[in-house]
């Protein structure tokens, strides 16, 4: 991982657009943000993500995976991590990172609010897989 | 209009009795009082107080005539195992002899009422009318009250929601700054610290909007109302949103019908209504826009209103745009901040001066907001 990574930030919550911006841009990747899905796809011919951060429900309830799926079979090698708040909020159970059952189209689901390690941990998980 | 029909058993050991009260109550209907439903009567029969119980335990009927004296269990004792099963039903106590001791525990046993033997078909139906329509009061009181409940968690559900957001941003930025991202570049440092203050601006905003919210709808503020100079308040909220349109190149005016206008009102309640009237028109306006704020002295009302040069909405938009918490969520209104209880608010004073707010608006246009007071 030593080239400088592409990340595509991807949330209805400008906060956490800015926070997520922030964690990665300081540690020298190049980051690209938009508010939805319609946005971020937009990004696609322009920008060559290595790695996406999507938020789960965004205007439509089913952006999260509409887009992860989108990204995945245009950008085979992204890494998408999955962002969500939603278990606290629903008290809907996503299958964790081992789910093996693979209907949410990502490397890794993370539950918000997420820290840089976090994201760390689960991008050195899938380079030793 | 709807039509009911509410279950009524007869226990009596009397083969003659069930049959005259069913052919009493077989064309029998009535109108409930508060709903104007028609209520029609089901009429099933038991001819002991064991046999009731069997099928009370199958399902409870609406009205249980129940005869006292019969062999086998009672009909005080069937009384009993209806109140020991908790069953929600008005019972009639049949009596062949009025004694006062049985009048005493039925009673005691929550009866509803008594209908000595002999009666007449009459007599039969002014008692079953009585116990239907208390019985039809109460279960829609109940109801109501069940509703009230569920809007009031549904409130606070949102509202935990609504609270839990600017948390949650605030939470993220010093997370940030904890693993001291921001502290080495002066322009990060400030966006962090800059947008915790907004956020938490916001959720002050939010508090003070339910504060407000709640004394109007619990009646508890105190109304100190007196003759309050309209186009004075309307200046004051002018200035108070003053610095934050001139930010954004925005210009606010107020055209009035005559040099004053005053009316009778609460100065208060005045001030809420204009400074959110005139704060979601910069709020929702474009950059370099114009707010204009027309107060309009009529004979029975004052009318204010506020048009602005903004991002408009669109008529699914406009329409659920008066529900608690409810903000139009679209890439435009993205980064505004809000409470989602200003048109609410608004629309509850509107009501104290029995007048209205009104909405007119065209996406990318603009729209106007109407709020009409009435002066007495």
């Amino acid at each position: 991982m030593t080239e400088i990574k592409k990340v595509l930030v991807v949330d209805d919550d400008s906060d956490f657009l800015i926070q997520t911006e922030m964690m990665f841009s300081t540690r020298g990747y190049e980051v690209i943000t938009a508010p939805g899905r319609k946005e971020a796809e937009e990004t696609f011919d322009s920008f060559t993500p290595g790695i996406a951060v999507i938020d789960l429900m965004m205007e439509n309830d089913d952006d999260g995976f509409v887009l992860a799926y989108r990204i995945k079979k245009r950008f085979p090698e992204c890494v998408v991590i999955m962002v969500t708040n939603v278990t606290g909020e629903t008290g809907i159970q996503f299958p964790g990172e081992d789910d093996s059952s693979g209907w949410i189209n990502a490397d890794a689901i993370l539950s918000k609010p997420v820290r840089f390690e976090q994201i760390q941990e689960e991008l050195n998980k899938i380079e030793s897989r | 209009m709807a039509e009911k029909v509410l279950s009524l058993l007869i226990v009596d050991d009397e083969e003659g009795m069930r049959l005259g009260v069913k052919r009493s109550l077989r064309h029998f209907s009535m109108e409930a009082e508060d709903t104007g439903d028609i209520v029609k009567f089901d009429v099933t029969e038991a001819a002991s107080g064991e046999e009731a119980i069997a099928l009370m335990k199958e399902s409870s009927p609406d009205i249980v005539l129940l005869d006292n004296k019969m062999d086998g269990i009672s009909g005080i004792e069937v009384l009993h195992w209806i109140n020991q099963n908790d069953l929600d039903l008005m019972a009639i106590m049949i009596t062949a002899y009025a004694s006062i001791e049985t009048a005493i525990s039925a009673t005691k046993q929550g009866a509803y009422d008594f209908l000595p033997k002999p009666f007449t078909p009459a007599e039969l139906k002014v008692s079953v009318r009585q116990a239907a329509a208390h019985l039809v009061t109460l279960r829609q009181a109940r109801e109501l009250e069940r509703e009230k409940k569920r809007v009031r968690f549904q409130f606070i559900s949102v509202l935990a929601h609504e609270l839990k957001a600017p948390l949650a941003a605030i939470e993220g930025y010093l997370f940030l700054l904890r693993d001291g991202i921001g502290m080495d570049d002066p322009a990060v440092y400030e966006k962090v610290v800059g947008r915790s203050l907004t956020r938490l601006g916001g959720m002050r905003k939010l508090i003070y909007d339910l504060l407000d919210l709640t004394r109007l709808e619990s009646g508890q503020k105190k109304r100190e109302l007196s003759s309050v100079d309209v186009l004075e308040i309307a200046g004051i909220s002018m200035e108070t949103m003053k610095p934050e349109a001139d930010r954004r190149g925005i210009t606010i005016s107020i055209e009035a019908t005559s040099e004053e206008i005053s009316m009778v009102a609460d100065s208060g309640e005045l001030e809420i209504v204009l400074n959110n009237l005139i704060s979601n028109a910069v709020k929702y306006n474009k950059d370099s826009g114009r707010v204009t704020v027309k107060v309009m002295d009529e004979p029975e009302l004052v009318r204010f209103a506020v048009t602005d040069t903004g991002i408009g909405m669109s008529e699914n938009e406009v329409e659920k745009l008066f529900g608690e918490f409810v903000r139009i969520k679209n890439s435009k209104t993205r980064d505004i901040l809000g409470s989602g209880l200003g048109l609410s608010i608004m629309k509850r004073i509107a009501l104290l001066y029995n007048g209205e707010v009104t909405v007119e608006s065209t996406p990318d246009v603009g729209s106007t907001f109407t709020v009409t007071l009435q002066k007495t």
